[in-house]
C-alpha cells in the first residue's frame, strides 16, 4: 500500500475547498466538460503546484495574453512536451531545494494535455518521463479528439465517432479504430498510481488526483470530459453523459495501485450502450450492425478491467 | 593555480561546464558531441557538480526539460549536433522569446541525406533564426572561454537569452589541445549566480508562455529581436570583463594580417587556423591577403564586420560551411552582402564559396584555390552565383 495514501480521508460534496485555482472568464464553450474537469482537478490539488500544460483547448482558452485564468504558476511550451517540462521543473526544485536556493516545502508539479498531447503525440515524453520517475502528477483531458484544432481524430476517438477526419461517407462510417487504451500503456510503465474519471463523479476525479499528488514518483490520472461543440450534444447534458458513460460500463472507472487494478464502481446493472451512443450527434449514422459490435466490444472490455481487479 | 593541460576538447567543455556550476543537465547522445555529456554525466556522477543529469528519451526532450529548468529557476545545460538539433528545433524557438538563458554547445555536423557524422554548418545554419545568441569558437580554449562567457551574458538580467556556442564536430570537439582551465574562485566571480527577473514560484505565480493573439504576437516577437540586438554590449562587455580577469581578449570579429590586405578570406569556426597558416605562405610569396573571422554570429556585428574591412580590401572570398540549396549564395555570404550594401563608398567585391561539406578537408591549398579563384573574378565575372571548392568530377 501508498504509505502516504492513509492519512488523506477524502473530499466531500460538503467540504469542496473553495479557491478557483482555474479563474472563471476563461474562453471555453458552454458546458465544456474537459474544463470542468480541469476546475474540479486544480480544486484537487490546491495551490502548491507548477502547472505545465501541453497545447491544446484548456491551454488556448485559459491563456490569450494579456489575460490569464491561472492562479497558480504555469507554463505552456508546445503540444506534446508538457510532461518533459514538468520533468525539468521538478529536476530544477530537487537542485535548487538541495543547494538551498529555494525552501525545502513540497510543490506539485502537474502536467496537463488533452488525449491528443497525451495518447498520439505526447506518447514518447510522457513514457521517458514516466521511466525516469519525475515526481509528477499527469493528468489527460480525454475529450476523445483534436477540439483545439477542430474535431479531427485522436487516437483516442471512440470506434464510429464522426470527427472531420473520420467523416461518414459512402465508404466509411466514422472511426474505424477501437479507442486506445492509454491507461493501460500508463501503468505498464510500472508507475504507482494511474487512475481514469469521470466529472460526473467529481469527488471521485478529485480523490484520484489528489492521491496522484501524494503518491512519490509519476501518477496519472485520465479523465474522459465531454465536448459538446466536438460531439454535437447539448452543453446542459455534459454531466449527464459523463454519467451515462459510466453507466453503460462504456468508460470503467478505476485505479491502478502499485499495478493492482481497483474498480471504482461496479456497474452490475449496465445501461445498453445507446443510451449513451444517442446523447450525441457523432454517433448518430450508426448501423445496427456497429451498434451490435460496439456493445460486444464494450462487454468485453469491462470483463477485461473486472478480470484484472479479481487478480491478487 | 589553472594551469595548462593537453585534454580533448569535448572534456574541457564539459569541465567548462562544471565550472560554469550547470544545475540542470538534459542531453541525448548524437556523435561527436556524446563526450561533452559522458563527461558531463561523470562529474555529476562523482558529486564533483552538483546538479540534475536528466537522461531524456530525444533532443527534443532535452531542450524541453532545460526550458522547464530554465523557467523555474535553474541554469541549465545542454548540447547536440545535427540530425538531434534538427530534432530539437521545434523547441529552439521557444526560449528566445520567454527570455529563458539556456546554454547550449553544439558540436557542428552535417544533415543527411545522406546520413554524415562529420563536420560542417548544415545543422546550425537551418536553426539561424531561432533568436539565440550564437558564438563560434576557432579552437579548444576559444571553445572553453566561449562557453563560461554564455552564462555570463545569457543570464545578465540585461540579456536573459540564450545562448549557443558552436564548436566544429571531430575537427574541433574531438582534439586534444593545450587548454587553460580557470580557477573555480575566478570563475565564480565571473559568472554569478543565476537570478532571473521572473520564475514559476507557487509564492508568486506567473503565467509562462501565453497564447500570443494577433494584437500582441508583432509586439512579442519585436521586443526579442530589440532584446537580441541590444545583447551585443553585453556581450561585448562580456569579453573585455573575461580579458580582464584571464587575460585573452576576444571580439566579435577578429582580423589577422588586415594591414593592406586586398584580398580577404572570411571564415567562421575552426577552419580559421587552416587559413592563418595559409594566409603566412601566400603572405610570404608577396599576396596581399589576409583574414577576417566571425565569432560573433548572432546577433551579427555588422558594423564591427563593415569596420574590420579597411581601406586597401578590394576582394572578399566569403567561405561557407554549408550549401543554401536553391538560394543565391551561403547563409554567412547572404548576410555580408546584405552588410556590405549599406557600406559607405565603395564596398569591396564579394564572392561566396561552399567548402568543407560534411568533413571534407579544408586544407591550405583549399584556401589558396580560394583565394586564386577570387582573385579572377575580381578581373572576370564569374558564370555561377557561388561555388563548391573541390567537387570531384569522378
Ligand atoms: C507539433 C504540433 N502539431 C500540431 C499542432 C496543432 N494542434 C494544436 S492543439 C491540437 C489538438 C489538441 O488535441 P488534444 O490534445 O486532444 O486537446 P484538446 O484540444 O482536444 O483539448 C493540434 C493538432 C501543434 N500545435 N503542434
Ligand atoms: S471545443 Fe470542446 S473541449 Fe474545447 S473548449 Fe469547446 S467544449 Fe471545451
Ligand atoms: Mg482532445
Amino acid at each position: 500500500m501508498i504509505p502516504e495514501f492513509e492519512k488523506f480521508k477524502g473530499f466531500s460534496a460538503k467540504t469542496l475547498p473553495k479557491d478557483e485555482i482555474v479563474a472563471p472568464g476563461h474562453r471555453a464553450c458552454q458546458g465544456c466538460g474537459e474544463m470542468l474537469a480541469l476546475r474540479m482537478a486544480m480544486k484537487a490539488l490546491g495551490k502548491d503546484i507548477i502547472v505545465a500544460n501541453a497545447t491544446g483547448c484548456m491551454e488556448i482558452v485559459t491563456s490569450p495574453f494579456p489575460q490569464t485564468a491561472w492562479t497558480v504558476p504555469w507554463l505552456h511550451v508546445a503540444f506534446e512536451n508538457a510532461a518533459t517540462v514538468a520533468s525539468g521543473i521538478e529536476a530544477a526544485r530537487k537542485v535548487l531545494a538541495r543547494k538551498g536556493k529555494i525552501p525545502k516545502k513540497h510543490i506539485d508539479i502537474v502536467a496537463v494535455g488533452g488525449d491528443g498531447a497525451t495518447g498520439d503525440i505526447g506518447i514518447q515524453w510522457i513514457s521517458g518521463a514516466f521511466e525516469r520517475g519525475h515526481d509528477m502528477v499527469y493528468i489527460c483531458l480525454d475529450n476523445e479528439a483534436y477540439m483545439n484544432t477542430g474535431v479531427q481524430r485522436s487516437g483516442c476517438t471512440p470506434y464510429g465517432a464522426m470527427t472531420t477526419t473520420t467523416p461518414p461517407g459512402k465508404e466509411s462510417f466514422g472511426q474505424v479504430t477501437w479507442k486506445k487504451n492509454v491507461p493501460a500503456i500508463m501503468a505498464a510503465h510500472g508507475i504507482p498510481y494511474v487512475a481514469t474519471a469521470s466529472p460526473a463523479y467529481y469527488v471521485d476525479l478529485m480523490n484520484k488526483v489528489k492521491k496522484a499528488a501524494l503518491v512519490k514518483g509519476p501518477a496519472y490520472v485520465h479523465i474522459y470530459s465531454p465536448c459538446p461543440t466536438g460531439w454535437g450534444s447539448p452543453g446542459e447534458k455534459s454531466i449527464e453523459i459523463a454519467r451515462l458513460v459510466v453507466e453503460t460500463r462504456v468508460v470503467p472507472l478505476y485505479e491502478v495501485i502499485e499495478g493492482k487494478y481497483i474498480l471504482s464502481r461496479k456497474i452490475n446493472k449496465p445501461k445498453p450502450v445507446t443510451d449513451y451512443l444517442k446523447t450525441q450527434r457523432r454517433f448518430k449514422h450508426l448501423k445496427e450492425e456497429q451498434l451490435a459490435y460496439i456493445q460486444k466490444r464494450v462487454d468485453e472490455e469491462y470483463d477485461r478491467i473486472v478480470k484484472l481487479s479479481e487478480m491478487d | 593555480m589553472s594551469k595548462r593541460v593537453g585534454v580533448e576538447v569535448s572534456i574541457a567543455v564539459a569541465d567548462a561546464v562544471k565550472l560554469a556550476r550547470a544545475e540542470v543537465i538534459s542531453a541525448y547522445p548524437i556523435t561527436p558531441q556524446t563526450h561533452i555529456v559522458e563527461h558531463l554525466s561523470d562529474v555529476v556522477a562523482n558529486g564533483e557538480l552538483d546538479a540534475e543529469y536528466v537522461p531524456v528519451e530525444s533532443e527534443h526532450a532535452a531542450m524541453s526539460c532545460c526550458l522547464g529548468a530554465s523557467a523555474a529557476g535553474a541554469r541549465t545545460f545542454t548540447s547536440s549536433s545535427s540530425q538531434g538539433l534538427s530534432l530539437m528545433s521545434e523547441i529552439l524557438y521557444h526560449p528566445g522569446p520567454m527570455r529563458l538563458p539556456v546554454v547550449m554547445v553544439v558540436a557542428n555536423r552535417a544533415l543527411a541525406a545522406p546520413i554524415s557524422i562529420w563536420n560542417d554548418h548544415n545543422d546550425i545554419m537551418v536553426q539561424r533564426d531561432i533568436g539565440w545568441i550564437q558564438t563560434f569558437a576557432e579552437n579548444g580554449q576559444e571553445a572553453v572561454d566561449l562557453l563560461l562567457h554564455a552564462y555570463r551574458v545569457a543570464e545578465d538580467p540585461k540579456v536573459s537569452l540564450p545562448f549557443i556556442v558552436n564548436i566544429d564536430g571531430f575537427t574541433l570537439s574531438h582534439v586534444i589541445e593545450p587548454i587553460i582551465l580557470p580557477d573555480q574562485e575566478d570563475v565564480d566571480a565571473y559568472i554569478p549566480s543565476f537570478k532571473p527577473h521572473v520564475k514559476l514560484d507557487p509564492k508568486k505565480p506567473v503565467t509562462m508562455g501565453p497564447v500570443g493573439i494577433p494584437e500582441v504576437y508583432t509586439e512579442a516577437k519585436v521586443a526579442h529581436e530589440m532584446a537580441l540586438r541590444a545583447s551585443k554590449k553585453v556581450i561585448i562587455q562580456g569579453w573585455k570583463e573575461f580579458a580582464g580577469k584571464f587575460g585573452r581578449q576576444y571580439n566579435p570579429i577578429e582580423t589577422y594580417r588586415m594591414d593592406d590586405a586586398e584580398t580577404v578570406l572570411v571564415t567562421m569556426g575552426s577552419i580559421s587556423e587552416t587559413a592563418m597558416t595559409a594566409i603566412d605562405a601566400m603572405r610570404d610569396e608577396g599576396q596581399k591577403v589576409g583574414l577576417l573571422r566571425i565569432r560573433l554570429w548572432r546577433p551579427f556585428p555588422g558594423p564591427e564586420f563593415r569596420k574590420a574591412i579597411g581601406k586597401t580590401v578590394k576582394t572578399l572570398a566569403v567561405i561557407d560551411r554549408t550549401i543554401s540549396t536553391g538560394a543565391s549564395c551561403g547563409p554567412v555570404s547572404a548576410e555580408l552582402r546584405s552588410i556590405l550594401y549599406k557600406m559607405p563608398g565603395r564596398a569591396p567585391k564579394i564572392f561566396g564559396f561552399v567548402a568543407g561539406l560534411g568533413g571534407r578537408d579544408v586544407t591550405v591549398d583549399t584556401f589558396r584555390e580560394i583565394v586564386d579563384k577570387a582573385n579572377l573574378y575580381a578581373k572576370k565575372r564569374p558564370t555561377d552565383l557561388y561555388e563548391v571548392i573541390g567537387v570531384r568530377e569522378k
